[in-house]
């Protein structure tokens, strides 16, 4: 039976290169770790974010459900999968570095579509080299055994852990989407390529319908490209197209599975749910 | 084990309650809610519960965790259906258990209540007529095109 499937973002490191907390680097309004931890969690059905035990309270870490890495030796980012492994035995784990700026919500679904729950481990190939790249990549239950010996061999690598086990390894849909920042002047260079994004051309965005909105839509999502810049003006587009009879002020709106204001900004790759009046019960 | 989910299965009572069983606890109280054969003046055949399980089990433990924090109670469940349900079945079950009586039912009377107004689930009746409709949705629906404002504080607060 394939093992359900949780998401786990890295934000234990210490960031040594780039001389201050790479979670916290913000690209437009909002830090890193939040951007990845937004892309993930709709797409899993539990998602925490991995932390050394000294960063549990750290305002930014303190929001989030979090793994401790628990301190048996290992350090780098095997702890954080090792942990979740040992925490939830029975999950897979997608597990994502939080510092990949450029990474969208397709190449997280296709890593998920294409996972195969019989091998160790689902990961990418490199862009840059063709090995896998460990820190997006889909961790299996059976990876936790595997790992346990690795680690018991001294050795920490995740990426020489994949090679060596068995992982089924895929191309990457956008070659730069894995590509990660390390430095400040990376970090410099990624904003800039961001910010020509981010201002005034169209996002691509996901919308996912329930209920009547999904019976009017005639589909259950729907990927949108659009120069609307909150969910208000979506919505009003978006009515336009498939006649909906209910009216913003009957709706709630959610971004990346948390309800949120209907003039916060959109940003490239978020998922947007309307929410018809609820009914549970 | 999460304090709130969602299941496409028929739910049973018995061994929900199994899960809270608990030493430190001197009572417990449960709400179930059933399927129903009729809604506002029309003859109900079978449901639909439909749900943003990512968002609606967020919102749920929330739910059950203001409920701890509240009433001082030890455990507590929420298992909500989704899929078609028939006349009779358990759509929605609640369990808490507490040390004494009097937190249990409160805690389980504010767990039901907020789960009915917060969670992003919705449900469709089908009527002997050969209608159907979602509930909430539709008279907001009608509404929509003559702005009329009257009532809608039922909006996403109501069922």
């Amino acid at each position: 039976m394939t093992a359900a499937l949780y998401g786990l973002i890295l934000a234990g490191g210490r960031s040594t290169r780039m001389g201050q907390d790479k979670a916290a680097l913000k690209y437009g309004e909002r830090s890193q770790l939040e951007r990845a931890f937004g892309l993930l969690a709709p797409l899993v059905s539990r998602c925490f974010v991995s932390v050394r035990a000294d960063q549990q309270v750290d305002a930014l870490r303190a929001k989030f459900p979090q793994i401790i890495d628990d301190a048996d030796g290992v350090v780098g980012p095997a702890a954080g999968i090792h942990s979740a492994l040992r925490a939830h035995p029975d999950a897979a784990w997608l597990v994502l570095a939080c510092d990949l700026p450029f990474l969208d919500a397709a190449t997280l679904q296709n890593l998920i579509a294409r996972r195969d729950p019989a091998r160790i481990a689902t990961a990418y190939r490199s862009a840059h080299g063709g090995l896998p790249e460990p820190l997006c990549a889909v961790y299996e239950p059976a990876a936790r055994a595997a790992l346990e010996v690795y680690l018991a061999g001294g050795r920490n690598c995740p990426r020489k852990f994949l090679i060596q086990s068995d992982t089924l390894l895929l191309d990457q849909p956008h070659a730069e989407a894995l590509d990660n920042v390390n430095t400040p002047t990376e970090l410099d260079a990624a904003r800039a390529r961001l910010g020509a994004e981010a201002t005034g051309t169209p996002r691509a965005l996901r919308v996912q319908y329930f209920a009547l909105l999904r019976e009017q839509a005639g589909r259950r999502d729907e990927a949108v490209t659009t120069a609307a810049t909150t969910p208000r003006e979506l919505f009003a587009e978006l009515a336009a197209r498939h006649a909906f009879t209910l009216a913003p002020e009957h709706l709630k709106v959610a971004v990346n599975a948390e309800f949120c204001d209907w003039s916060r900004p959109l940003n490239a790759g978020d998922q947007v749910v309307f929410i018809p009046p609820v009914a549970g019960g | 084990m999460s304090s709130f989910r969602f299941t496409p299965t028929p739910l049973d009572g018995v061994a929900l309650r199994g899960e809270l069983i608990d030493t430190h606890c001197g009572g417990f109280a449960c709400f179930e809610g059933w399927v129903r054969d009729h809604n506002e003046g029309q003859q109900v055949t079978h449901l639909e519960y439909e749900a943003f399980e990512a968002l609606g089990v967020r919102e749920g433990e929330r739910i059950i965790a203001e409920a701890r924090e509240r009433f001082g109670v030890t455990q507590a469940l929420c298992v909500h259906r989704v899929g078609d349900l028939q006349l009779r079945e358990i759509a929605v079950w609640v369990g808490v258990a507490a040390a004494h009586r009097d937190e249990a039912f409160k805690a389980c009377r504010y767990i039901i209540d907020e789960v009915k107004h917060r969670v992003p689930i919705w449900k469709k009746e089908h009527y002997v007529s050969g209608d159907s409709g979602w509930v909430n949705c539709e008279r907001c629906a009608a509404h929509a095109h003559d702005h009329s404002q009257e009532d809608h504080d039922h909006h996403h607060a109501h069922g």
